[in-house]
């Protein structure tokens, strides 16, 4: 137990350390590893729409702003609505693509480069890690969910959740 | 025994030289003082030892012990294993505050993959409610909410586990040393040693130790088979347990089992001696607070706020 302790101690010394340091870090202080390709889950596609061309190839683009009344109907927009419509997102000359503000296509599981246009803060946290979801491995292959795979993008705010049950008060014991 | 050592003759040279001495050791007294302590050595020699000092085939055999117990108990095939820590790593955890809704995914997680009892029930994560006004203060906490749908307007959530110090209160008051602090930064506890004083429960200052008042119950076919010998293998009544951050996975390299079930991921985990590990780029560039500091614990638990 004792040279267990004394291990821990030494090894909580040499972190103490590291951390003083701080070195490892490039200047922005992102890891150099995120130059790698990030591997994330299929986009959360609602049965059937994908392929969106299957339908949108043989209609005519409208570009005029309105609200949708034939079809996507369920879709309710709560993400800035007021400034924002489809197109400004989704490509219109290809539609199973999206589109980034300066006009460079991305598909749909790229799109969280899409989000870290507005959402820049969030999109620096979640690369390294610490915005969303892990699963996988701490010290290998780390399993990535897309933006959408959490939030919804047409309405990107968490709905409330119903808890699971409470502790039990504690009572007397053997009773 | 060493006959060449009669330190009569070496008290009676010192008379000589010296004021009289009030007491005298006679050569019996002096034997049968040797004999004691020579038989005392034996018997703690050649006694049980602790897990951790056993010899490595004592150990195996320990282990293959346990194993056929539980398989037979669970009708299960159940694997104890005894996986060392890595070296070059000290496991540190994280959670946002700003992110967590207090759903307690996290604790049944935990239940699941730990084999905690169901009945007397033993959550070793309490997620504590508390007011926004009055920021992080645990004489309000609630961990009993109960409403509707989380969150709650005006409300924020903590929720607190073995806080894995560095400087352990709970192992310093070990009568019989069944709990230590390993290379890797957990705190273990080994069930064969303890003999269920709760002095470590005292000692705590985050009440995240917790004791098995009746024998633990876990039902067939619930039982997570895949366990470690010094964290979710079952209990027998009479032991504390508590938090190893899933010591039987994290030391596979996987993740704990609260921080994949977070459903907002407020829950991050890494090690700390890794300068590009999640907990790293945290404390580097988030607002970090740990519970207590005051009292010098020096907990491997951070909680951050990422907004």
């Amino acid at each position: 137990m004792r040279s267990g302790a004394r291990c821990g101690l030494g090894l909580g010394v040499a972190s103490l350390l590291v951390v003083l340091t701080g070195d490892g870090l490039s200047a922005q202080g992102l890891p150099q590893r995120l130059a790698e390709r990030i591997e994330v889950p299929p986009p959360p596609f609602s049965d059937g729409v994908f392929p969106c061309s299957a339908c949108h190839a043989s209609m005519k683009v409208n570009r005029t702003r309105r609200p949708l009344a034939d079809m996507h109907t369920d879709i309710i927009l709560t993400h800035d609505a007021e400034h924002r419509w489809c197109l400004d997102c989704h490509d219109a000359e290809n539609r199973d693509v999206l589109h980034l503000a300066g006009g460079e296509r991305v598909p749909f599981d790229e799109s969280y480069r899409l989000c870290g246009q507005c959402h820049g803060e969030k999109y620096r946290d979640w690369r390294v890690g610490v915005h969303g979801r892990r699963t996988g491995d701490w010290n290998g292959h780390k399993a990535y969910l897309l933006c959408a795979n959490c939030h919804n993008p047409h309405q990107p705010r968490f709905k409330a959740l119903e808890p699971k049950p409470a502790p039990v008060r504690p009572g007397r014991p053997g009773r | 025994m060493d006959r060449r050592v009669i330190p009569a003759a070496a008290v009676a040279a010192r008379e000589d030289v010296g004021p009289a001495k009030p007491s005298r050791v006679s050569r019996r007294e002096f034997g049968s003082c040797v004999a004691a302590a020579a038989a005392g050595w034996l018997m703690t020699a050649c006694g049980p030892r602790r897990l951790h000092e056993l010899s490595k085939d004592r150990l195996r055999a320990r282990l293959r012990d346990l194993e056929r117990e539980y398989s037979e108990r669970y009708a299960a095939p159940v694997t104890v294993t005894d996986t060392p820590a890595m070296p070059n790593v000290l496991f540190a955890y994280a959670l946002d505050i700003s992110r967590c809704v207090g759903c307690r995914r996290c604790v049944y997680a935990c239940v699941d993959e730990n084999n905690q009892s169901r009945d007397p029930q033993v959550h070793w994560i309490r997620v504590l409610q508390m007011d926004k006004d009055r920021g992080v203060d645990f004489t309000h906490a609630d961990p009993y909410y109960a409403p509707r749908e989380v969150p709650e307007e005006g409300h924020f959530y903590v929720p607190v586990a073995c806080q894995q110090c560095r400087n352990a209160p709970c192992t310093k008051v070990c009568p019989t040393g069944a709990t230590w602090t390993e290379p890797d930064g957990i705190v273990v506890i080994d069930y064969d040693w303890c003999i269920g004083c709760r002095y470590c429960m005292a000692a705590c200052p985050y009440g995240a130790r917790h004791f098995n008042w009746s024998e633990p119950s876990i039902p067939r076919g619930q039982l997570n088979a895949k366990t470690h010998v010094l964290g979710n293998r079952p209990r027998p009544k009479g032991v504390v347990e508590k938090c190893t951050f899933c010591i039987q996975r994290t030391r596979d390299g996987r993740y704990p089992a609260c921080v994949e079930a977070c459903p907002v991921g407020a829950r991050k985990f890494g090690n700390l001696l890794d300068p590009d590990s999640e907990i790293r780029y945290i404390i580097e560039h988030k607002r970090v607070l740990v519970l207590k500091e005051d009292i010098n614990t020096v907990p491997k638990f951070f909680y951050f706020y990422a907004t």
